[in-house]
């Protein structure tokens, strides 16, 4: 019966092998019908050292990995080492039956499988990275999930590498199944294909953002790597010059920036993929975007810092960094995407949002939502909600008809100016970066700096009607109220979930994929909020300064993480227990 | 046709007198002019620093930006609309201090832009300190004791990342810097000119007066080849009391920066009509997804 989630969980060193061999699984896994959410857990180091990787799949959607771990996957010792804790009664253990496991290493409350991983591996496809494909089969034995689902995804992911490489993996397959048998009346989790399973689609949090941003006419993209960020720089890298993008890795980050600029003031809708420590070399720049007026994208997958940090994983410490990052004051946007959905829509919305207002619009992920994939329906990528909104673009038959010299930054009521892009013989014009006057020529007198800075803030106002609402989750009249931003959203929708299956109406969540100008229906949304806990990945609590600053309300108490690890719903419900 | 008029604007430059910002610009505007080139045709980008105030004293699209960062907007530009002739345009401290970094990657990169280098060995608009082109021992507000540092060899560098069109112009020979900057402007690829900037207020030694008995164009040197790689690496380092302006290297150059982009092959980027993805790329992005 597949009436649970399971979790399955593959652990090894850095080289093993672990991300490719779980993402195959999870997509057969949803191929089989199932609802699945895999996240990696990774080490910044290419060899050595404990990862694991942790596979959710169950008969309804995900939106979160969960700690109770089902079947455990563990290519080496200290994988059963760390990972022992986890597992449920009547959960198993997948090993190499080379493998001696002192006494502290057993559970009588856990089945263990050992199996010939190495040696099989070696024998039949000749190379040890192969035991993977041998731990995915006994785990498709165990389960009962039918090898067809896994056989089509090993023939895709190798068939690259030869008929012989295909062969001797589909051969290893087989032969786990075969190993699984005498274990199977032990062990009592199952997760059946469906017969008929529908068409989804398994996708991270970067790709959703990267389609959304192509989705939205994205042209240009600079960057310089950096984890959890250049996956987006990379995507494009690779399929955006099919679209017409150009996408450049380039001497660092404060070029990435620059250029991103140049080419935007042209008219190309330019996106800079980054994280914190890229970010942190970009503000200058980010300021010019500012004061000349320029709309641009800058997305930052946040790892936890300061400085180096750790690069491979997740935090929530850059909101306000964000929103008061470059000396001066300016309008801007800060944008946080919770989910698949939310990504790939502030993809295309934030173009918008940046020409609408002329200015720059930030999204900031983190290393949870970037790497963590979901299974969703197709049309979770919403492509027919897509606009393309250039805001005050003059049209090539606007500036023909140009009756006065053109003023770039034209005083208005909104403070946005109708933009031009260089090159017609009507509209020769100057991006400034000193204060200037609406023409521009340099100015300091103090009446024009009061109206161009005035002109500039007044911009606000069209942002606050681009900036997305706080959103609520599960019953209108709940006991006590999560708010959370940015990934947070999945394990606090799921933590509620589990709330109101305990007792109906014990919780709801309010969610900000919005935060800067903070969004107009915040304080009425809040008002409505019973007992107010906020739940972020930070150590000081920044949506919740936030919150107090713009709306004076206090929020009752706060769940926070700041251990480098993603939220799980067990976390925030543990954590509940104590506030 | 172009005129001298359409690049002229009401507007005073607030350089000193004498400097020799006035006759840089003078001999841009004039290169544009007999290039045929229209102000709306060409974007010039500069820094920050007294000569990168440029675009406010002649009717041209520009983009003054940030301190050492012209470079990088600049090759932006280039690639967003390759239909636009991009001229970047700074000081010494900007492009060899605060930008040396972005100067000597951009170069390997040879996109197709004039950049023109305000060189008068000396922060101006900070007021006189010394900068990366100064000369080792050069007693200047922050260097009370003469500067540690050997000085940067921008044209030697340029040759080093790669560059095939390196020169250097004087505004003292106003015909001579025209010139160089037209060769620049219809030079298919990267173009450097570093230009001896006297700055009259902060930089009096190297003034008029120390540079016009010892300039001389290579042009003029009968045996002088502009090809051979080696000999202007080792020209463009030399300084004393001869001191070489003109182009010191130039070969055909290789493919330009925009030429590596697919995406340009049907036009400048900004050209390129902005609509939703049909139904065909949509399955198409969704595949490996499935
Ligand atoms: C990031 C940054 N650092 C410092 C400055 C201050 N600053 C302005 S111009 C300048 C130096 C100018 O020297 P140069 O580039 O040689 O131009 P010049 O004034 O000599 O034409 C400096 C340091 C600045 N504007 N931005
Ligand atoms: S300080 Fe020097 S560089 Fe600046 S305007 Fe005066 S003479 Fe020219
Ligand atoms: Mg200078």
């Amino acid at each position: 019966m597949n009436e649970h989630d399971l979790t399955l969980r593959i652990g090894g060193e850095a080289g093993m092998g672990l991300e490719s061999s779980g993402a195959g699984f999870a997509k057969a896994l949803m191929r089989g019908g199932l609802w699945v959410f895999g996240v990696p857990d990774f080490r910044s180091r290419i060899r050595g050292g404990h990862n694991f990787f942790t596979l959710r799949a169950g008969p309804t959607p995900l939106y979160s990995i969960a700690d109770p771990v089902h079947l455990l996957l563990a290519l080496d010792k200290e994988t059963i080492r760390r990972h022992l804790a986890d597992v449920v009664p009547g959960g198993a253990i997948v090993y190499d039956q080379q493998l001696e496991l002192e006494d502290e290493l057993q559970r009588e409350d856990v089945v263990y499988v050992p199996v010939p991983l190495t040696e099989m591996a070696r024998e039949i496809g000749g190379a040890e990275v192969m035991r993977n494909t041998l731990a995915l089969g006994v785990a498709s034995g165990l389960l009962d999930f039918d090898l067809q689902h896994v056989e089509t995804v090993i023939r895709e992911n190798f068939s690259r590498k030869g008929e012989e490489v295909v062969d001797a993996n589909l051969k290893l397959a087989q032969e786990g199944v075969r190993l699984s048998e005498p274990f199977k009346d032990d062990y009592s989790f199952r997760l059946r294909p469906a017969a008929e399973p529908p068409e989804r689609i398994l996708i991270n949090g970067t790709q959703a953002f990267a389609l959304g941003a192509l989705a939205g006419g994205g042209r240009f993209v600079s960057g310089y790597p950096m984890t959890p960020g250049s996956p987006v720089l990379i995507w494009f890298a690779q399929h955006g010059a099919d679209y017409g993008v150009v996408a450049k890795h380039v001497e660092d980050e404060i070029a990435a920036i620059n250029m991103a600029l140049g080419a935007a003031v042209m008219g190309a809708r330019s996106l800079v993929p980054t994280s914190g420590g890229g970010f942190a070399l970009m503000v200058e720049a980010t300021g010019f975007a500012g004061i000349g007026e320029i709309p641009v994208v800058i997305y930052n997958a946040q790892r936890p810092g300061p400085a180096t940090g750790l690069p491979t994983r997740t935090e929530q410490g850059d909101l306000l960094f964000m929103i008061h990052a470059a000396q001066g004051e300016f309008a801007r946007m800060v944008l946080a995407p919770g989910s698949i959905e939310e990504a790939f829509h502030l993809g295309w919305h934030a173009f918008n949002a940046a020409e609408r207002a002329q200015t720059p619009v930030m999204v900031l992920s983190d290393q949870f939502l970037a790497d963590a994939f979901r299974s969703v329906e197709p049309s979770a990528l919403n492509f027919d909600a897509v606009a393309l909104d250039r805001g005050k673009l003059l049209t090539e038959a606007e500036l023909d008809n140009l009756s006065e010299d053109y003023r770039r930054y034209k005083v208005t009521e909104s403070g946005v100016s109708p933009r031009a892009l260089p090159g017609h013989p009507n509209a020769v014009f100057v991006t400034e970066s000193n204060e200037h006057d609406e023409y521009p020529r340099i100015n300091e007198e103090m009446d024009n700096r009061v109206a161009q800075q005035s002109k500039r803030m007044r911009k606000v106002q069209t942002l606050r009607e681009d900036v997305p609402a706080p959103t609520w989750y599960g019953p209108e009249e709940s006991e006590l109220t999560l708010i959370c931003w940015g990934s947070t959203y999945g394990p606090a929708r799921e933590a509620v979930d589990r709330l109101n299956t305990e007792a109906a109406g014990r919780a709801n969540l309010l969610h900000f994929s919005g935060l800067e100008p903070f969004p107009p229906t915040a304080e009425a949304e809040l008002n409505r909020a019973q007992l107010k806990i906020v739940v972020e990945g930070n150590y000081t609590g920044q949506l919740e300064s936030l919150i107090r600053t713009h709306t004076g309300i206090e929020a009752d108490s706060a769940i926070r993480r700041f251990d480098g690890r993603p939220f799980r719903p067990e976390y925030i419900l543990a954590q509940l227990e104590e506030v | 046709m172009v005129t001298r008029a359409d690049y002229r604007i009401d507007e005073r430059p607030t350089w000193c007198r004498g400097c020799g910002d006035y006759g840089i610009l003078n001999a841009l505007s004039r290169a544009l002019v007999e290039q045929g080139i229209a102000p709306h045709e060409t974007i010039v980008v500069t820094g920050i620093g007294c000569g990168s105030k440029l675009p406010q004293y002649m009717r041209v699209n520009g983009m003054h930006t940030l301190h050492g960062r012209p470079m990088p907007i600049a090759q932006g530009a280039r690639l967003a609309n390759h239909d636009m002739h991009v001229i970047v345009v700074h000081g010494d401290g900007d492009g060899y201090g605060e930008g040396l970094g972005h100067f000597a990657h951009g170069v390997r990169r040879n996109p197709r832009l004039t950049e023109l280098v305000q060189n008068n060995k000396i922060y101006g608009l900070t007021k006189g300190q010394y900068s990366p082109t100064s000369a080792q021992g050069w007693r200047t507000s922050t260097s009370p004791r003469g500067s540690a540092e050997q000085k940067v060899e921008p044209l030697a560098l340029a040759i080093t990342q790669g560059a095939t069109f390196v020169a250097r112009g004087y505004p003292g020979k106003l015909d001579h810097l025209i010139w160089l900057i037209g060769e620049a402007l219809n030079y298919p690829g990267y173009a450097l000119i570093d230009i001896l900037q006297p700055c009259v207020t902060f930089n009096p030694k190297r003034s008029y007066d120390y540079y016009n008995p010892r300039v001389y164009a290579l042009e003029d040197e009968s045996d002088y080849d502009p090809t051979d790689r080696t000999a202007a690496w080792l020209q463009a380092q030399a300084w004393g009391e001869r001191i070489p302006i003109g182009i010191f290297y130039r070969v055909d150059p290789e493919p330009s920066l925009e030429t590596y982009e697919p995406a340009l092959e049907a036009g400048p980027l900004v050209k390129q009509p902005l609509k939703p993805l049909n139904t065909e790329q949509i399955t198409t992005l969704l595949e490996p997804l499935r």
